[in-house]
């Protein structure tokens, strides 16, 4: 049974035909599409290294079964920059360290786009720290991933205000 | 995972009638559904894609004062949903405490009611457990941990109900519309999760079939909006199962009590509502010996299953009595940056 699905993928749009209804969207990604930036850590939704937006809300790639987004737009981390030009997040985590091994940094950086975008955490560290609760960094990169996300959060305030 | 058929239907009563084959499930955002197939706990030989059927994702204030909202609708945008959020504030604050910003913003109402309990002797799907295998035995059973029952559970199985969600909605009493075969009925949620008794497996009022299309608040519920809590204590500040929590919610007339809700998860295998606990409160001043007597009623008949949940009957007094002080003093204006948690809140 070959499952048809259209997908939005980086602003790109994608026939494709699932031979197999149980492939993940991470599955999907990584060993169809050759897109390796959404990282499979946990595969069961506990650690957040496979985050990606669907319909511009971040969600958890392996376990959402690619055949159930027919229609869907997806953005991962090789979306994001413009070019040669990074998103402000992916600067801010070189700009303040927010990662050591770079193994859950993909899915930091779209979780924390993601939490940008929906607007309710604002620069607030309490509630940066809750809403990035679910992704995990083995290394502990915590206290850089945090500033990162103010930083960037920071600016997206100022560009909002200005505008 | 085991191999299934998968059907994406574009209307409910095709989705219904895709559904009444055996060993069929329905998808919705899949969560917890995927998760469960992944370790082999759930196999099922059929899945029916709701995911994306019209008419199951609206979020409706009724002519009546109640509010009906769409079994689709994602757990952030009910949370979010500004009027939802003030008008019933322990239910967006019960959402927030649950899972993470990814789960929620897939997971659904209706599958937030369907998901099954975290008991690890369930989830690893190999130790003998009467849900996944009826007369198989409990292997929970002189294991227990800190997340098994203390109220309502039986010797075939001691697991808890998982969800923070339907806390608050039992408390308010929630109705589940739910369409099926034979056309469409309702049930109240506090009958829609079945307490284990001698037929652990047979988890929900749901029929061979039936699909849950909506979740309908009475009139009554809007009555709580200024005095209304959920609290949540776990194991870590966020991105936890609640060891105990509490929803808690008031009518204040002047110095006494009006009207008072007061319902737990983490207890047993459903929330725990006792209406005897809620009837101690009305007439009385709000006070700590009123939330005392209260909690004392509220766990009556508790019962540990084992040394390491022994702990969780006076906890979930006390929880239900700082739940009742948080309510009284007032629903927050905005839920805290640790929805539910003991910490960080005035």
């Amino acid at each position: 049974m070959t499952i048809p699905l259209r997908l939005t993928l980086n602003g790109q749009t994608r026939a494709i035909a699932l031979e197999d209804p149980r492939i993940t969207l991470l599955d999907l990604l990584r060993e169809r599409l050759g897109l390796t930036g959404a990282k499979k850590g946990c595969d069961r939704g506990q650690c957040g290294a496979c985050t990606v937006l669907v319909d511009g809300r971040r969600i958890n790639a392996c376990l959402t079964l690619a055949a159930s987004l027919d229609g869907a737009e997806v953005l991962t981390i090789e979306g994001l920059a413009e070019g040669d030009r990074l998103h402000p997040v992916q600067a801010a985590f070189i700009a303040h360290d927010g990662f050591q091994c770079g193994f859950c940094t993909p899915g930091q950086i779209m979780s924390a786009v993601g939490l940008i975008r929906e607007g309710h955490a604002g620069t607030d560290p309490e509630r940066i720290r809750e809403g990035m609760s679910g992704n995990l960094c083995r290394c502990g990169a915590y206290a850089g991933i945090l500033e990162a996300v103010r930083d960037a959060a920071g600016q997206t305030e100022h560009r909002e205000d200005a505008a | 995972m085991r191999t299934f058929d998968y059907i994406r239907p574009a209307s409910l009563p095709e989705a219904v009638a895709a559904g009444q084959q055996p060993d069929t499930a329905y998808l919705a955002a899949g969560t917890n559904l995927v998760d469960l197939m992944k370790g082999g706990v759930a196999t099922p030989a059929r899945i029916v894609d709701i995911t994306r059927l019209p008419g199951l994702s609206a979020i409706e204030r009724l002519p009546d004062g109640g509010t009906r909202v769409g079994a689709l609708v994602r757990n952030s945008d009910l949370a979010y949903d500004a009027a939802f959020a003030e008008t019933y504030p322990m239910v967006a604050e019960a959402l927030l405490a649950g899972a993470s910003a990814q789960l929620r913003n897939a997971a659904t109402v209706g599958g937030n009611l369907m998901q099954r309990t975290r008991c690890p002797y369930f989830t690893d799907a190999v130790s003998p457990c009467n849900k996944r295998e009826p007369g198989a035995g409990c292997a929970a059973l002189g294991h227990a941990t800190r997340i098994h029952a203390v109220q309502g559970w039986s010797e075939h199985c001691i697991a808890t109900h998982p969800s923070d969600f339907c806390v608050p909605l039992v408390a308010l009493d929630a109705v589940v519309e739910i369409a099926g075969p034979d056309g469409e009925r309702t049930v109240p949620l506090t009958a829609f999760h079945h307490l284990p008794g001698d037929h652990p497996e047979r988890e929900t009022a749901l029929r061979p079939g039936e699909l849950i299309t909506a979740l309908r608040l009475p009139p009554e519920a809007a009555a709580f909006q200024g005095n209304a809590r959920y609290l949540k204590v776990r194991d870590r500040t966020s991105y936890a199962f609640a060891v105990v929590s509490a929803a808690a919610a008031l009518t204040l007339d002047g110095g006494t009590i009006g009207r008072a809700r007061l319902a737990f998860g983490g207890l047993a295998l459903k929330p725990w509502r006792v209406e005897e606990a809620e009837a101690a409160l009305v007439g009385h001043a709000p006070s700590p010996e009123a939330y005392a007597k209260a909690a004392a009623l509220a766990l009556d008949g508790a019962r540990p299953t084992g040394e390491a949940n022994a702990f969780k009957i006076e906890l979930a007094r006390r929880v239900a009595v700082r739940a009742l002080t948080l309510a009284a003093a007032g629903t927050p204006a905005r839920i805290p940056a640790l929805p539910a948690s003991p910490f960080g809140i005035v």
